[in-house]
């Protein structure tokens, strides 16, 4: 590990030196340190030609690949122009095969779409979850969700408004467990400095990016003094950057108090993955449960789009009841990280239409839609819309 | 009387068309969205796509008024803004280029005849062609070559793609006479570039579900430029374990492609051997009027014929070939969203080949490039009422 790194900052040093001079037969051809170096740091350009993205597909298990092929038709429909590299992973594999392959497909296309794949329990420790792995290999460090209020969906609380912004690669999500002494099981929690640091300067700027005011940090530092201690201290000093914004911390137990009591105080939080987890799904719940609010992942090169609450919805799948909304929505935040703004802002309008005025909903917020019939309802709001996106 | 039955044909298909638009949104969903495309009416209705068309030289003109007869019986909904650009003809300069590509930032896709570069050196080393690719970045010019069924050459049932990085390498107008009597010329690889060829070629095997992707060089000779366009295949082929990446020099290339050319599946090279080939497969299956060619950069797509001649002999004598258009009309269609329509036309080009009844001078018949767009209207027109 210390010998890598020694590695990677000495190759740092060289290539200044060595960069720059046109027609130095070593740079360009023999496997030196630089040729290797940057291969591993330039990726490649995504996979846009003439206007038309690539877009990996990734359907997942349970209600993931027919709200996929909803979102595949409105697409189609609206002429967006977007492919899709469909790739299946299979969770009943053991092996990492159908995950690698995958994961090489985002590295390729720059961006996915993707349903949750399922975690068998029984399966052995090794086995890692493929969503985790997916995440932590591409570095997909920030997962933002924004939580707000449908005026046409019943719930106790209006007006929430809330941004949450989560670490996603490292904290309890480590996957470093072992027994130590028989009977005596250590799972470690892993802060870092620069993680921390990188999330909250992400927090930071997304919040002044979107005008917003105040910058919650969501902790346990009461207990884990230092872990937690850290990241609270890296987001102070990322906070002293940005006297725009306002900034406060607050505990985790009280902070899901808060939530379900008052929760229309909050404004941006930004917290370590596991609580991020937890206040993450509080917060759907709030607006009006799992198939309503969109999830991004983003890292430096990539992004990977998916419902904000990660469910995989076995329960429900094939019985064509799922709310398509989160998916949907899900798919304009991709829209908008392809700058892609006309078409997204034409299918989020014609999707929170269709919630807010046509009023369609499916039995999960109390309506008696079912989910063709939504994507149906949403696909001719498209269409009278086409008036206005003769242009596009 | 033919005209009346034409007139009252065209009038049902019209009132065929406005209610199956309409239908549109209720079509079931259980059915793939790759399958609906090719029964269903076009996406939106009421919309019109505009399209920047830059006929050229030679034939150019009447294979665009070819596809342009064929956009209005299929009833598609496209819509050209023409610019004339012609260095020959002195129709070229700052101001034309300049609307082109005013055009082009609004459109994104264009339709292209070939715009002839005379032999001659006046002052400028680079043509319209390539100032107008460079302007647009049009980095990757793909072709195609594929036998048309109904046609027999010496070598059927073809199905290759060729990728071509158009921007750098010999065509990048940097010449100087450094001593008298001594000219260099440079051919510039870059590695950004070679890498962004590279990963669109292996982007487009994935995207058609090829398998295998050959680059050609010739770095046994340029070991440095060729090796580094090599070097960055490689590279770029290790994000694709699925697709098989093999290397193969220019030369053998060109003999393996007259002696056993099912061995390719997509070729990637650098650009003038990307010339060569391009020509030297379009003569497999049929010749410059037969296969289609496009042109993208991230942002734009141009679409134009496989093998780019002017033809400029056959200017006004209605013999040249509109195959190669029309189905580059139909690419472009299909990137438009407008799969049905694509299909349609592609379909009714394919259908006239297989008949084999109007055929152009080129295939070995005796008629007219205005016999050929009647046939394929008519086809088209039937195609609407089935």
């Amino acid at each position: 590990m210390a010998a890598s790194s020694a590695v990677l900052s000495l190759s740092k040093i060289i290539k200044p030196l060595w960069g720059g001079r046109l027609g130095n037969t070593v740079k360009v051809l023999g496997p030196t340190l630089t040729s290797y170096r940057e291969k591993s740091s330039v990726s490649p350009p995504p996979a846009k030609y003439g206007g038309r993205h690539t877009v990996t597909l990734i359907p997942g298990d349970g209600i993931g690949p027919e709200l996929l092929n909803h979102v595949r038709e409105v697409f189609r429909f609206s002429c967006v122009p977007v492919d899709f590299e469909v790739v299946h992973v299979n969770s009943a594999m053991t092996t990492e095969d159908d995950i690698n392959n995958a994961i090489t497909a985002i590295r390729r296309n720059g961006v996915a779409l993707k349903g949750n794949i399922e975690t068998n329990h029984i399966m052995p420790p090794s086995v890692k979850s493929r969503n985790n792995l997916l995440r932590t290999s591409l570095d997909l460090y920030a997962n933002v969700m924004h939580c707000q209020s449908l005026p046409g969906v019943q719930t106790r609380h209006k007006d929430i408004d809330i941004l949450i912004i989560r670490e996603n690669t490292e904290g309890e999500y480590s996957s470093l467990e072992h027994e130590s002494v028989s009977g005596v099981v250590e799972c470690l929690k892993i802060i870092t400095r620069n993680n921390s640091l990188r999330i909250a300067d992400y927090a930071f700027q997304l919040a002044r990016e979107k005008g917003r005011r105040r910058v919650t940090a969501v902790h346990k530092a009461n207990i884990m003094k230092l872990g937690d201690g850290l990241f609270l201290q890296c987001c102070r000093e990322v906070a002293s950057g940005y006297p725009d914004i306002k900034f406060d911390s607050m505990i985790v137990d009280n902070t899901t108090m808060q939530l379900v009591s008052n929760p229309e105080q909050f404004d941006v939080m930004v917290m370590p993955n596991l609580y991020g987890n937890v206040v993450s799904n509080v917060c759907a719940g709030l607006v009006g449960g799992p198939g309503l609010v969109p999830g991004a992942n983003y890292g430096r090169d990539y992004a990977v789009f998916e419902t904000a609450t990660r469910n995989t919805g076995k329960s429900i799948a094939g019985r064509n009841i799922a709310n398509p909304t989160a998916m949907l929505l899900a798919s304009c935040m991709m829209l908008d990280h392809l700058k892609l703004y006309d078409y997204a802002s034409l299918l989020r309008t014609a999707i929170l239409t269709c919630m807010n005025e046509t009023r369609l909903h499916t039995a999960d917020i109390g309506g008696q839609g079912t989910t063709s019939e939504v994507v149906q309802s949403i696909m001719k709001l498209i269409q009278s819309k086409g008036q206005l996106t003769t242009d596009l | 009387m033919a005209a009346a039955l034409r007139s009252s044909l065209l009038t049902l298909v019209k009132g065929l068309g406005g209610p199956r638009w309409q239908q549109m949104p209720l079509r079931p969903l259980s059915v793939s969205a790759g399958l609906c495309a090719s029964e269903t009416s076009p996406a939106r209705a009421d919309a019109t796509f505009k399209v920047t068309m830059v006929p050229g030289d030679g034939v150019g003109p009447e294979l665009m008024t070819a596809v342009k007869e064929v956009f209005k019986a299929g009833d598609v909904p496209v819509e050209f803004e023409e610019f004339h650009l012609s260095e020959v003809q002195n129709m070229a300069s700052e101001e034309k280029l300049e609307e082109v590509l005013t055009s082009m930032k609004t459109n994104k896709v264009a339709m292209k005849g070939k715009i002839h570069t005379p032999m001659e050196y006046k002052g400028e080393l680079a043509s319209y062609e390539m100032r107008l690719r460079r302007k647009l970045d049009l980095f990757a010019n793909v072709v195609h070559v594929n036998s048309l069924p109904g046609y027999n050459t010496r070598h059927n049932n073809l199905d290759l793609v060729i990728i071509r990085e158009q921007t750098e390498g010999e065509y990048s107008s940097l010449e100087h006479e450094s001593v008298t009597g001594v000219i260099e010329c440079l051919k510039i690889i870059t590695r950004e570039k070679s890498r962004r060829i590279a990963k669109f070629a292996f982007d487009y095997a994935t995207k058609k579900g090829r398998s295998k992707v050959t680059a050609v060089h010739k770095a046994n000779i340029m070991k440095l430029a060729d090796g580094l366009f090599l070097q960055c295949c490689a590279e770029i082929a290790e994000l694709y374990p699925k697709i098989k990446y093999e290397t193969i020099i220019i030369d053998n290339c060109c003999m393996q492609l007259v002696q056993n050319p099912y061995q390719f599946d997509v070729l990637v090279m650098p650009n003038l051997y990307g010339n060569i080939i391009d020509n030297l497969a379009a003569g497999l299956v049929g010749g410059a009027g037969v296969v289609p060619g496009e042109s993208y950069s991230a942002e734009y797509a141009v679409f134009e014929t496989g093998a780019r001649h002017p033809f400029a002999q056959a200017v006004g004598r209605n013999i040249a070939n509109p195959t190669a258009m029309l189905l580059s009309a139909a690419n472009m269609l299909k990137h438009l969203n407008l799969e049905y329509h694509a299909q349609m036309v592609s379909d009714a080009v394919k259908k006239v080949i297989k008949q084999g009844k109007v055929r152009t001078r080129d295939l070995g018949g005796y008629c007219t490039t205005g016999d050929w767009g009647l046939q394929i209207n008519t086809l088209i027109q039937h195609s609407f009422l089935l």
